[in-house]
């Protein structure tokens, strides 16, 4: 069964997704990207109606006064540079997967697809779910939810009740890779339309987020972000927010992907799968997405971090709890704790930024039971995780140890080198591809894939041959 | 109601597993409604949320969401209260 069903996974896929991929194919490695987004996709202002549609976007952009005030505290004179959030709560179902969603969706609706099917155990299940309860159409989420004692990952089960609340069907399965291969028998059963999280659509659905932030902070202070934050995991969210601020031309502020280190748990692991308080956001995503884009479940990924990304940076998970509870304490938001991941971040660079200038964190999540560090931390302890004060990156043991920083000034981040993601690209390369001569087209696709210029890439790719 | 379904026997799952994985078989869980009566533990058909019918044992009548808010957790209470006193002296 699972054999014969992953044997005609191109065939479903191609059927579930509507998009042929084999048009945007150049030769082996190389694909022409911007024409799949450009044919496949909708334009900025055609989502924008979309979005409109169904009550997506237009989120407030806020101003952290307070937390601003308190990372001055500690700054160096002349530093603290200014903190806004994008309240990504304001959609429908209270998270920016929602852009996402709403592409998807409509574009299943308008090429007559009865209902939508996704795979994912995050707040992407939950804005299917939504939207597709908005446009009419049935839905089905499938979820990675419990360890083989039947143990669910709390947060996972709050978006479960979610999908359910908006009327989806949630199939929730056991830790492992063939949750893929149980959602194609689902999609080749039904007929319904692919909500894959790696589409042209979906992407483009994320564009709207940062021609928001830019357009929206250039009419209040005359002028683009000089930082934007992104939580990285697939990549679809700092591909998106990048594609959006060139659009609205803010084309010299710095994008910086940030996400939680979780280095040591393995992602397919029954006994790891309880040991981690986030289920998103994570180095276990954040590391292979961006060094092996295509790995997922359609042909060619359409969210490519390695394009966009400036910087890497890493936060703790106890960094995050932190930044969470401070978020609701003195800004009065009760939001996150996975989509407070850039935030954390925002609070280590400001200190480093001079105070005239601005970092746009550029999301939040809703919160709630299973959600909420309180909820999240009481389960860690339950499954014999050291929860302490104390510093929260030299204590900090994914999975073992949850150091949660005593005061502000604690808080820090860890550089990834994208140097090291760039050099692991090229390595999955070599082992997907498994050949030893390359093109001067496909170096060309690999120099615009990973942003390295066209001799760096041909002598490191000697180097890892 | 709830019920279960075991998809992928251990021998029948992916090879690229790490070990603790490979030794459990890929377990499914799905609420919906009965399609007739049955007891608990029965093999039983049920139409789901999407108008599926699916069949599997039935594990669970009117299934609770059993996830909550947690216990107060100390070394977060700290964190207000010090972050208000510290901006009241700004």
């Amino acid at each position: 069964m699972y054999e014969d069903v992953m044997k005609r996974r191109g065939e479903i896929v191609k059927r579930a997704v509507g998009v042929d991929y084999s048009k945007f194919e150049i030769e082996g490695v190389a694909f022409d990207y911007e024409k799949m987004m450009n044919e496949a996709g909708y334009s900025l202002d055609e989502i924008r109606e979309i979005q409109f549609e169904t009550q997506v976007g237009n989120t407030p952009l806020v101003e952290l006064k307070n937390l601003t005030k308190l990372v001055r505290k500690y700054s160096p004179p002349g530093k603290g540079a200014r903190i806004f959030l994008k309240d990504e709560v304001a959609n429908p179902a209270g998270s920016f997967k929602d852009r996402r969603a709403s592409v998807s969706v409509y574009h299943a609706k308008k090429h007559g697809y009865k209902g939508v099917i996704a795979a994912t155990s995050g707040n992407y299940g939950a804005a299917v779910a939504s939207q597709a309860a908005k446009r009419g159409l049935r839905c089905i989420v499938v979820q990675e939810a419990f360890d083989s004692h039947h143990v669910g990952q709390p947060e996972i089960l709050e978006k479960g009740r979610a999908c359910e609340a908006y009327g989806a069907e949630v199939v929730q399965l056991t830790v492992g890779p063939e949750l893929f291969y149980y959602t194609l028998e689902l999609l080749d059963e039904t007929g319904y339309f692919d909500a894959s999280l790696y589409t042209p659509f979906g992407i483009a659905g994320i564009e709207t987020l940062g021609y928001e932030i830019a357009t929206q902070l250039h009419r209040r202070e005359g002028k683009f972000p000089d930082l934007v934050l992104v939580t990285h995991a697939g990549g679809g969210n700092v591909t998106g927010t990048a594609r959006g601020l060139k659009l609205a031309k803010a084309n010299n502020t710095q994008v910086v992907g940030v996400s939680v280190d979780l280095h040591g748990l393995h992602m397919a692991s029954d006994r790891d799968f309880n040991r981690k308080s986030f289920t998103t956001g994570h180095t276990g995503f954040g590391i292979p997405f961006a060094v092996f884009p295509d790995r997922v479940d359609v042909p060619r990924n359409a969210a490519r971090a390695l394009r966009y990304l400036d910087r890497y940076l890493l936060v703790t998970q106890g960094e995050v709890f932190f930044t969470t509870e401070a978020l609701a304490q003195v800004e009065g938001m009760m939001r996150g704790p996975a989509g407070n991941t850039s935030l954390t971040a925002a609070l280590a660079m400001a200190r480093e930024m001079d105070r005239d200038q601005i970092i746009v964190v550029q999301e939040t999540e809703y919160t709630g039971a299973g959600k909420l560090p309180s909820a999240q931390l009481t389960f860690a302890k339950k499954m014999g995780v050291v929860v302490k004060n104390g510093d929260p990156i030299k204590e900090d043991e994914p999975g073992k140890v949850i150091a949660i920083p005593d005061s502000i000034d604690q808080i820090g981040t860890i550089e990834y080198p994208l140097e090291k993601l760039r050099n692991s690209y090229l390595k999955e390369i070599v082992k997907t591809y498994g050949k030893r001569e390359y093109s001067d087209v496909e170096i060309k696709f690999i120099s615009e894939d990973t942003r390295m210029t066209f001799d760096d890439v041909k002598k490191r790719l000697k180097e890892v041959l | 109601m709830k019920i279960h379904n075991v998809v992928l026997k251990t021998e029948e799952r992916s090879s690229h597993l790490p070990q603790d994985t490979k030794k459990v078989p890929l377990e499914m869980w799905v609420n919906g409604f009965l399609m007739a009566d049955a007891e608990m533990g029965a093999k039983v058909e049920i139409s789901t949320l999407s108008g599926r019918v699916v069949s599997g044992t039935l594990v669970e009548i009117n299934p609770r969401y059993t996830h909550d808010f947690g216990d107060p957790i100390p070394e977060l209470l700290k964190i207000g209260p010090y972050l208000k006193h510290t901006l009241e002296g700004i």
